[in-house]
């Protein structure tokens, strides 16, 4: 069982799901521009809809929280299991030449995280209201796990060369 | 509708809109965001920063960033934060470099930057390598780093800046992860907030011609001591450490050089008469 965050109310769970979705925003949108630089226009796209698709996150989050005063929390007091929001793509997996199905994988284990991460503010137990929101919280990163891999059965695994580049960057002679 | 203030969103208003051409994969994104966060948490005017850089990768962090900031040549970053922070003690100077820049070139300035003590802070993106002309290695490079340019290694010993940071006078030294932005982003508020020369290494990986420090993720841990204000026992800590230890590693007294200006600053109009052949 995993050790849960022991988040203690409402609007510190609110604050949690609201930094989490706008923090994967922004890695999708970093990782759009990034591709677009290194002319992976394909990937590149993928991860601008992901972006566009956390933002609507991010909007929902906003119609929950309404009026409620949300804490004020530096990026270092969330209660993350690893060093950043669950949902954030991991930046060091990202390579100029990865392929859809990379992309697909990378949000596949984001969504993951961000399931196990609301699961574990239930197994934390507690506040019965923190319990009902998370149970929420928990069923919606489901569907996103759901459709993530619907996407991902559309690109299969590439070749083993997929890294392959014909001008790589070589080292100075 | 309150929403928790140091949002992504209000990192982001620090970002301009020129995209970085870093390799997808590069430790530099997350330093980047690191500072904005920094920034953000600080609510810092973006006209009341400024970035100086010098040559690599990282320096041109400043391009990146919607504050004043200015590109100098290698090595020179530090100098020219010094001369800008005398002349405008009212802006918060942040200096941006890598390790070749900082520490080979460099050298010579960093550790007068530390002496000098002016309130600046140094974040160098340590990826032990020269990047940008494609593969080197740097000072900080391990000497057994093996690799078609340095075949067997250099068998030079590593430069310790931590090491030489407190020797020559930093007044905060810290090192960070690319890989842990959030506790990066709070090593640069703390070095910002502490007066005198803040020096912040951060480990951050070339994916292209350092592949290995992938591996980088699972040797970093918290330091296991807390920061020291004794220039003694931080002494023997960073000549000890294997440098994958984060956080504040010291913390000094020393009061920040900033000399009182003697006569009002001049107005462009008056400069240029005394450019005027």
């Amino acid at each position: 069982m995993t050790e849960g965050p022991g988040i203690a109310d409402v609007a510190n769970l609110l604050a949690h799901a609201h930094a989490m979705e706008s923090e994967a925003h922004e890695r999708y949108l970093d990782l759009a521009e990034q591709l677009d630089v290194h002319n992976n226009t394909e990937v590149a796209a993928l991860f601008r809809k992901m972006a566009q698709i956390e933002q609507l996150h991010v909007q929902k989050i906003l119609e929950r929280v309404g009026d409620m005063e949300l804490p004020r929390l530096s990026p270092w007091e969330y209660r993350w299991p690893g060093a950043e929001a669950p949902e954030t793509a991991g930046i060091g997996e990202a390579h100029y030449m990865m392929t859809p199905h990379h992309a697909l994988s990378m949000a596949l284990r984001a969504e993951q995280r961000a399931l196990e991460f609301y699961t574990g503010v239930l197994e934390s137990g507690g506040d019965a209201s923190v319990q009902a929101l998370a149970r929420e919280l928990a069923e919606e990163e489901r569907e996103h796990v759901a459709l993530v891999k619907t996407w991902l059965a559309k690109y299969p695994e590439p070749a083993a060369n997929w890294a392959e580049d014909p001008d790589p960057p070589m080292h100075q002679e | 509708m309150n929403t928790p203030a140091v949002t992504a969103s209000a990192a982001r208003a620090y970002k301009s809109d020129v995209k970085p051409v870093w390799c997808p994969g590069c430790g530099d994104f997350t330093v980047l965001s690191s500072i904005t966060k920094a920034f953000a948490e600080l609510e810092l005017p973006p006209e009341q920063i400024a970035v100086i850089s010098g040559i690599g990768c990282s320096s041109r962090a400043p391009a990146y960033l919607n504050t004043y900031g200015f590109h100098g040549v290698h090595g020179r970053a530090t100098a020219l934060a010094t001369g800008l922070k005398l002349a405008r003690p009212d802006l918060t100077v942040v200096v941006t470099g890598g390790d070749g820049d900082g520490f080979s070139i460099g050298g010579n300035h960093f550790l007068h930057a530390c002496r000098r003590n002016v309130d600046l802070t140094y974040v160098v993106m340590d990826n032990r390598v020269y990047g940008m002309t494609k593969g080197q290695p740097s000072p900080t490079t391990e000497p057994d780093w093996d690799s078609a340019l340095t075949p067997g290694g250099t068998g030079l010993r590593a430069f310790n800046p931590l090491v030489i940071a407190l020797a020559s006078g930093a007044n905060f030294i810290a090192r960070g992860f690319s890989g842990d932005p959030n506790g990066t982003a709070q090593l640069i508020v703390e070095a910002i907030k502490t007066p005198g020369f803040s020096f912040v290494e951060v480990l951050s990986p070339c994916v292209t011609f350092r592949p290995d420090q992938r591996e980088w993720r699972t040797m970093v841990r918290p330091a296991p001591v807390s920061p020291t204000h004794d220039i003694g026992s931080a002494a023997r800590r960073l000549m000890t450490d294997d440098g994958f230890n984060l956080g504040v590693l010291y913390t000094g007294n020393r009061a920040p050089y900033q000399p009182p200006r003697k006569t009002a600053p001049a107005t462009p109009s008056e400069i240029e008469r005394q450019f005027a052949v």
